[in-house]
């Protein structure tokens, strides 16, 4: 195994880490659509320790893809320039709410907020689904790597229903962490419904993006994604049971499952290119033509091997601190 | 215009953004480390409800602050990729190094325990909590320390050789260890002190002046943010000043830039004020110090200094035919003296008060109408800031990487006008907007709350 393969794979532990995370927080702040404002003030304590830290999974996917993989990071943030621009107006709108929607007691204030907390959850999942389907599905890229497309050619039906399906399943995934984390019983068993119908309806979704990408992407080809795909499959009706059941944390660790899988399956499909180029094969970016030097990779798996264990212990250490539930009495934090 | 100038324009525009809310980052956290270090060591019990609703007021205006610095540095991460694929592409196997370092070490302790600092009041123990704080000032500055890495290669490259086209890593010891990081570090470090420090002794002073219940703790407060001020300033300006020196092997022509000296002299003048004429390359009409630039760079009345048009007949002959001057001299010139004007000027103000603090602090309402006036300063180590980013990338010019790509080649080819157009006025509508709300969120909070030994 050489060193871009290794770098392949741990691009592949970031953005399943990112997914994982971020997606209960974006599903989080989906849910608080339609609540009423002590609710949403018991959800949004909810991931109050923690989004921040979670949100840095995507900054770290960012830069590791910048440095392993440098063609990749510019020809993929160049490509999807005005997804991005939206991407970033709804992370800079969510980042503020959380900090400022508690200052001030006006309902107007903790409205508006709370509305930025929830556009701000929805657009990047949305985004992130279409971004992801692109990158399979293979975009106009020329033999320099540059992009000849336009922003229209993003917006495929096949990418838009992969962005349908990542915004369910990680509402799902949401609805799922909130029933463990929701100290109120009533309102967890009206998540827990909320949470069966959503992976129902992602499942639904589920099924008609892979109609769509198994005509379109070459995303059966391997046996590998197949088993994958199938065990993320297996892992939402799960969840769906689990939730049925009122076992939450049943639930969480299935839809926890059925990103990873996913992920993984996606990353399979995709090795060993990682943006394909619809134009022709030979201009594909793949795990060699778009690395770093093997001394950058080296030094970097160094890094990699030393610092991700860390953070994963402290914030393990966080989630444990912060392991209770949230009680209506806790939201005077914020 | 075209993509290049507009991504040009909304790189400054969002990283002088963002450069706003960075130093105060820098220099609050430790503040209010010492702050909640101050009170976890203190005795009796009415002392300390009042010393830990100070922390938790300053760590409100730094929490606030730190949001808006950390959702306008995303936004800078993806720039790179966004707006400059091609110096991505030719610098990546350089720079993305310390940019996932930056995140992997930095960013990560940074945001995970600064949740543990929010929510953790009743949950960790007292020395574990006041140690949280100590992690995310340590992580900021970190951060801000690989980022510099990255930044002083593109301004003094080392460490690498070029390799079918692009620039690739030789040595990340050389990286790390190059001698213009620890210019720009230990300069960035003091402007982040001076800037949070100026911070509280602002807000101190008003709420000296304005509310009488809690003046007595804020006394406290301007008294030890005055002492920290201070520090900062001779900080700054002594690492400004070697850095300066530096410069003169470095990159000359940023320094003969700054100071509008266009022929080689010796011993050379320094200008206070000059009418500069970039066409012709030089200034019509100026007031000297005599000898004075040469003293600043070599310690000593005599000397050379290089002009800039002898500087641009060498990178003539290196790198050929072409223009090697900063395209914005008269700009430069005037930034650097708002800089270190600032800079004097913050020192003699941070001094006035301090003898205010300490020797009349009985009196200081009599002072009111002075103290009032204080947050009219603010501005001071905010323009400062911006004025020193504006000298460094400015001074830069032509090139993204000193003499290794030129910036006009760097930018994302497939970029049309009208998509940075969208992306430009897109940020600096939400940023302004953001700003108002920030702003107006802190002073309501700065204004209702009071220090007092109620609980
Ligand atoms: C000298 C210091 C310094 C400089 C030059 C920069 N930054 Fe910055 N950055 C910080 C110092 C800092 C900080 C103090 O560490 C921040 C500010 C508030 C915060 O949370 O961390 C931060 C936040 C911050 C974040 C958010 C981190 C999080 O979510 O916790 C990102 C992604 C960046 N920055 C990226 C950049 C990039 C790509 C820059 C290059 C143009 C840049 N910063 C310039
Ligand atoms: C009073 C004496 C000062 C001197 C001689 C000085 C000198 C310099 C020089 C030469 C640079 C350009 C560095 C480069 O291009 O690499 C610079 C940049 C900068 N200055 Fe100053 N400065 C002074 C005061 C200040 C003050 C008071 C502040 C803010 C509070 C400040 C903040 C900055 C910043 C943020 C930069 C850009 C970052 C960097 O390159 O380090 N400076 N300064
Ligand atoms: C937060 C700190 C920084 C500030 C305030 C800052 C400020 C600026 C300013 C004012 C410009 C416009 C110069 C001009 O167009 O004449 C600029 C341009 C630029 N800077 Fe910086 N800079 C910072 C850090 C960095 C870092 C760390 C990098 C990269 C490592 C960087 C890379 C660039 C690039 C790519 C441009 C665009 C090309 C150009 O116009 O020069 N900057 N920056």
């Amino acid at each position: 195994m050489d060193l871009n393969i290794i770098w392949f794979i741990l691009i592949t532990v970031l953005f399943t880490g990112f997914f994982i995370l971020e997606g209960f927080d974006y599903g989080v702040g989906m849910m608080m659509l339609g609540r009423p404002k002590n609710e949403r003030a018991q959800f949004v304590r909810a991931i109050g320790p923690v989004w921040d830290g979670n949100e840095v999974w995507m900054i770290t996917a960012g830069g590791a893809t910048f440095a392993a993989f440098p063609h990749v990071y510019a020809t993929m943030f160049s490509t999807f320039y005005l997804a991005l621009f939206l991407m970033l107006l709804a992370l800079i709108m969510r980042g503020v709410a959380f900090e400022l929607r508690g200052k001030l007691q006006y309902s107007d204030w903790i409205n508006f907020w709370d509305f930025g907390i929830i556009f701000g959850s929805f657009v990047p999942a949305l985004l992130w689904g279409v971004a992801v389907v692109n990158l399979l599905r293979g975009l106009p890229i020329d033999y320099q790597m540059h992009y000849v497309g336009n922003f229209l050619n993003l917006l495929n039906p096949c990418a838009i229903m992969g962005g349908i399906f990542f915004v369910l399943l990680f509402a799902f995934h949401g609805a799922n962490f909130l029933a463990l984390k929701i100290a109120d019983r009533g309102l967890v068993q009206e998540l827990q419904k909320k949470s069966v119908c959503l992976g129902l309806l992602t499942l639904f979704a589920y099924v008609l993006f892979a109609g769509v990408a198994a005509a379109e992407t070459d995303i059966l080809a391997k046996l590998g994604t197949v088993v994958f795909l199938g065990l993320s499959i297996a892992a939402i009706i799960a969840g769906c049971a689990g939730a049925y059941a009122g076992k939450a944390c049943k639930a969480f660790i299935s839809s926890t499952l059925a990103i990873a899988c996913l992920t993984i399956a996606f990353f399979n499909a995709l090795f060993p290119r990682i943006m394909v180029s619809s134009i022709s094969p030979d201009f594909s970016l793949n795990i060699y033509n778009a690395a770093s030097t093997p001394h950058t990779l080296f030094l970097m798996t160094i890094a990699a091997v030393i610092f991700v264990p860390i953070v994963l212990v402290y914030q393990a250490w966080t989630y444990k601190t912060f392991k209770d539930r949230v009680t209506p009495a806790d939201v005077h934090y914020h | 215009m075209d993509a290049l100038i507009l991504s040009r324009l909304q790189f400054a525009i969002t990283t002088i953004y963002h450069f706003l809310f960075v130093p105060v980052t820098l220099g609050l956290s430790i503040f209010v480390a010492l702050l909640e270090t101050w009170y976890i060591n203190s005795g009796s019990y009415e002392e300390r409800v009042k010393l830990k609703k100070l922390v938790k007021f300053f760590g409100t205006i730094f929490l606030i602050n730190f949001a808006m610095g950390v959702v306008t540095g995303i936004v800078q991460e993806f720039h790179f990729g966004m707006n400059w694929s091609e110096y991505a592409r030719f610098m990546g196997d350089i720079f993305g190094a310390p940019l996932a370092l930056e995140a992997l070490t930095a960013f990560f302790i940074e945001s995970t325990f600064i949740g543990l600092w929010i929510f953790g009041w009743d949950k960790l123990s007292e020395k574990m909590h006041c140690l949280c704080i100590w992690i995310v000032a340590f992580g900021s500055n970190l951060s801000a320390f690989w980022i510099l890495v990255a930044n002083s290669f593109m301004q003094h490259p080392v460490g690498y050789a070029i390799e079918n086209g692009r620039a690739v890593m030789t040595d990340f010891i050389e990286l790390v260890t190059n001698p213009y990081v620890f210019g720009e570090y230990s300069h960035t470090f003091f402007a982040g002190i001076t800037t949070g420090g100026f911070l509280v002794i602002v807000v101190s002073a008003w709420k000296i002046a304005t509310d009488d219940e809690s003046r007595e703790m804020f006394v406290r407060t301007l008294r030890r943010a005055v002492l920290y001020t201070m520090l900062g300033t001779l900080g700054v300006m002594g690492s400004g000043h070697m850095h300066a020196q530096y410069l003169a092997e470095a990159n000359p022509m940023k320094l003969a830039s700054f100071e509008a000296l266009w022929e080689t002299e010796d011993p050379a003048p320094f200008a206070v004020v000059a009418d500069i004429n970039q066409e012709e390359r030089r200034n019509d009409s100026e007031i000297l110090i005599p000898k004075m630039f040469t003293f600043m760079v070599h310690n000593s009345f005599s000397g050379e200094v290089k002009g800039i048009n002898d500087l641009q007949k060498e990178a003539v002959e290196k790198y050929g035919s072409g223009y090697y001057i900063p395209n914005d001299v008269r700009g430069m010139f005037w930034s650097f003296r708002a800089m270190v004007g600032t800079g004097g000027l913050l020192l003699f103000i941070v001094f006035v008060t301090g003898c205010l603090a300490f020797f009349k602090r009985d009196e200081i309402r009599d002072y009111r109408c002075c103290l009032k006036l204080m947050p009219l300063l603010l501005p001071l180590p905010f323009i400062a800031n911006s004025a020193g980013w504006y000298i460094a990338e400015a001074g830069r010019q032509p090139w993204i990487v000193v003499g290794l790509q030129k910036t006009a080649v760097a930018v994302s080819p497939n970029l049309s006008a009208g998509e940075v157009w969208i992306t430009l006025i897109g940020f600096t509508a939400i940023y302004l907007f953001l700003a108002v709300l920030a702003v107006f969120a802190a002073v309501m909070f700065i204004r209702k709350t009071k220090i007092t030994s109620e609980e």
